[in-house]
């Protein structure tokens, strides 16, 4: 589904991604795990569009996205949650979900906003109010109730668990979980390595830019190596 | 009572040329925080294109709607070329971009048109209405009538579209909006198009009362910018009222004391306002934005 080669991205003359190479395939759950700065949030963005490349290819279900416009890519049906959740603050929290869907204007709209109150009941509540006034956990559910307004074939999430409570972070892991059942195609971007890989296929690691070490996630977490670094144990 | 109602009638008229000012800063500044200071040049242009079309033999209503779309384009020039490629730069600095263009505008103006003043006829004739022994000219109605339905067409557009949620989405977060399949290039092309529309057509409905010269912008930026914060920048009800209000309490000054006074009271009025209420009348402090 989703073909990564030698990426290649800066800020500036500061290269901070040295030749990525990655591949999602068709309904998996693939994780990149890796310390601060290590690159992850870059790559995303690079996927996106909202970063320039520098070198390197990606390919989106048979296509070549490397040139697309950020704002052409959701139509190619590749979605981003950000670090920072990102959503409109001024807004409130229907017109934040009525904006995800922002290609659309069919009656599937309105379906899948219902869709995304049943996910997550709490934006129901709060429908009519400012998303900017929501909780950290709330923020991070509109975040990613909002990628999916966009009917994407594959979600790329970056960090969802960042800054929230044990038990908010183990609601969100089991929607992200459940996105499989949606054909919902999934690239998961997280310092909490081991929620990550337990709900994941695929893992990559990623060190300053680069890849270090790949493989099943059950494999990874068994790793010695990633078991000191990343998993603290 | 007669004199009350007259002064009235008359700061009716000038505030609404100040809200048709303030709206077409609040589009500029909701799509990019930019408070844009060519837009007393908008209005200005929309009267002297009419002025040199029309005297050139278009008819009225043809010079009207061709100044209003030329300055619509002067407008997404505006952005294109003087903002576009300062994307990035702290907002102080794009402010301070759109004054250099205000003064680059005012002296391409002079130099394409002339120093004079100029008018065209009233729409309706000059026979003054007589309402309560107090006068108005038919085209103050014109410019009233304007202001309004370009707040509520604003309104609407803002409230009830998909495009003027992008408009706002894109002014809060550029990302994000990015994200959601907006292509934010564009919504800056409409919103500086959109704006210097509003700008056009108040210069349009307003020269056949107040004439038109080459440097009536920055006096009426000056103005609409006031009344734009007065009513809490970035909210159309907000440059609606804060516009009404400001030509009003001009009138009201020029009228009851001296007409010496009357930019001074307004201001007063208006930094008193400011500090009991920093975000103006219907600023954003409070939740809702429009
Ligand atoms: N806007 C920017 N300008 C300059 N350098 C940046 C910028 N954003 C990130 N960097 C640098 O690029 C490198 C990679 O950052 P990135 O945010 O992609 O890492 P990350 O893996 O997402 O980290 P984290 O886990 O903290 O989110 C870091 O060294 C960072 O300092
Ligand atoms: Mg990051």
């Amino acid at each position: 589904m989703l073909t990564v080669e030698g990426l290649r991205s800066a800020y500036g003359r500061i290269e901070v991604l040295h030749g990525v190479d990655l591949e999602v395939r068709s309904g998996e759950i693939v994780t990149v795990v890796g310390a601060n700065g290590a690159g992850k949030t870059t790559l995303l963005h690079c996927l996106s569009g909202t970063q320039p490349v520098s070198a390197g290819r990606i390919h989106f279900r048979g296509d070549e996205l490397t040139t697309v416009p950020a704002y052409r890519r959701l139509r190619r049906g590749l979605a981003q949650s950000p670090e920072g959740r990102q959503i409109f603050t001024n807004l409130s929290v229907e017109e934040n979900l009525r904006l995800g869907a922002f290609l659309f204007t069919d009656e599937r709209v309105e379906r899948d906003m219902q869709d995304a109150f049943a996910m997550f009941p709490i934006l129901r509540e709060k429908r009519n109010l400012v998303a900017g006034g929501l909780s950290g956990g709330q923020q991070q559910m509109l975040a990613i109730a909002r990628a999916l307004m966009g009917r994407p074939h594959c979600l790329l999430l970056d960090e969802p668990s960042m800054g929230l409570a044990p038990l908010i972070v183990a609601q969100i892991f089991e929607v992200v979980e459940s996105l499989r059942a949606r054909d919902v195609t999934i690239l998961l971007v997280e310092q909490n390595a081991y929620g990550a890989l337990k709900i994941a296929d695929r893992g990559y690691v990623m060190e300053t830019g680069q890849i270090t070490m790949t493989g099943p996630a059950a494999e990874l977490i068994a790793d010695p190596r990633i078991r000191e670094a990343y998993l603290g144990i | 009572m007669d004199a009350l109602l007259q002064f009235m009638l008359s700061g009716v008229t000038v505030g609404a040329v100040y809200a048709l000012v303030a709206l077409g800063f609040t589009i500029i500044y909701n799509a990019s925080d930019v408070v844009n200071f060519a837009q007393g040049e908008f209005v200005m242009l929309g009267g002297m294109i009419t002025v040199f079309t029309y005297q050139a033999g278009l008819p009225l209503p043809l010079a009207a709607v061709l100044a209003i779309a030329i300055t619509s384009l002067v407008g997404v020039a505006l952005n294109k070329l003087a903002l576009e490629p300062a994307r990035g730069a702290p907002v102080v600095s794009l402010i301070i971009i759109t004054i250099g263009a205000s003064i680059f505008i005012r002296g391409a103006a002079q130099l394409i048109f002339d120093k004079q003043l100029h008018r065209f006829p009233s729409f309706s004739g000059d026979a003054p209405i007589h309402i309560f022994g107090a006068t108005l000219v038919p085209q103050s109605l014109w410019v009233i009538g304007g202001a309004v339905l370009v707040f509520i067409a604003l309104w609407l557009f803002f409230t009830k579209t998909l495009t003027g949620k992008a408009v706002l989405a894109t002014a809060n977060n550029r990302l994000a909006a990015q994200l959601v399949g907006i292509n934010t290039g564009w919504v800056m092309t409409l919103s500086f198009a959109l704006s210097a529309a509003i700008g056009a057509l108040a210069g349009v409905l307003v020269t056949p009362i107040t004439l038109v010269g080459y440097d009536v912008g920055v006096g009426l930026a000056l103005k609409g910018f006031a009344a734009a914060m007065l009513g809490g920048m970035g909210n159309p009800k907000g440059a609606l009222v804060g516009g009404i209000s400001l030509g009003l309490l001009e009138a009201l000054t020029a009228g009851y004391l001296s007409s010496q006074y009357k930019d001074a009271v307004a201001f007063i009025v208006i930094l008193a306002v400011l500090f009991v209420m920093p975000q103006g009348l219907f600023g954003k402090s409070t939740t809702e934005r429009v």
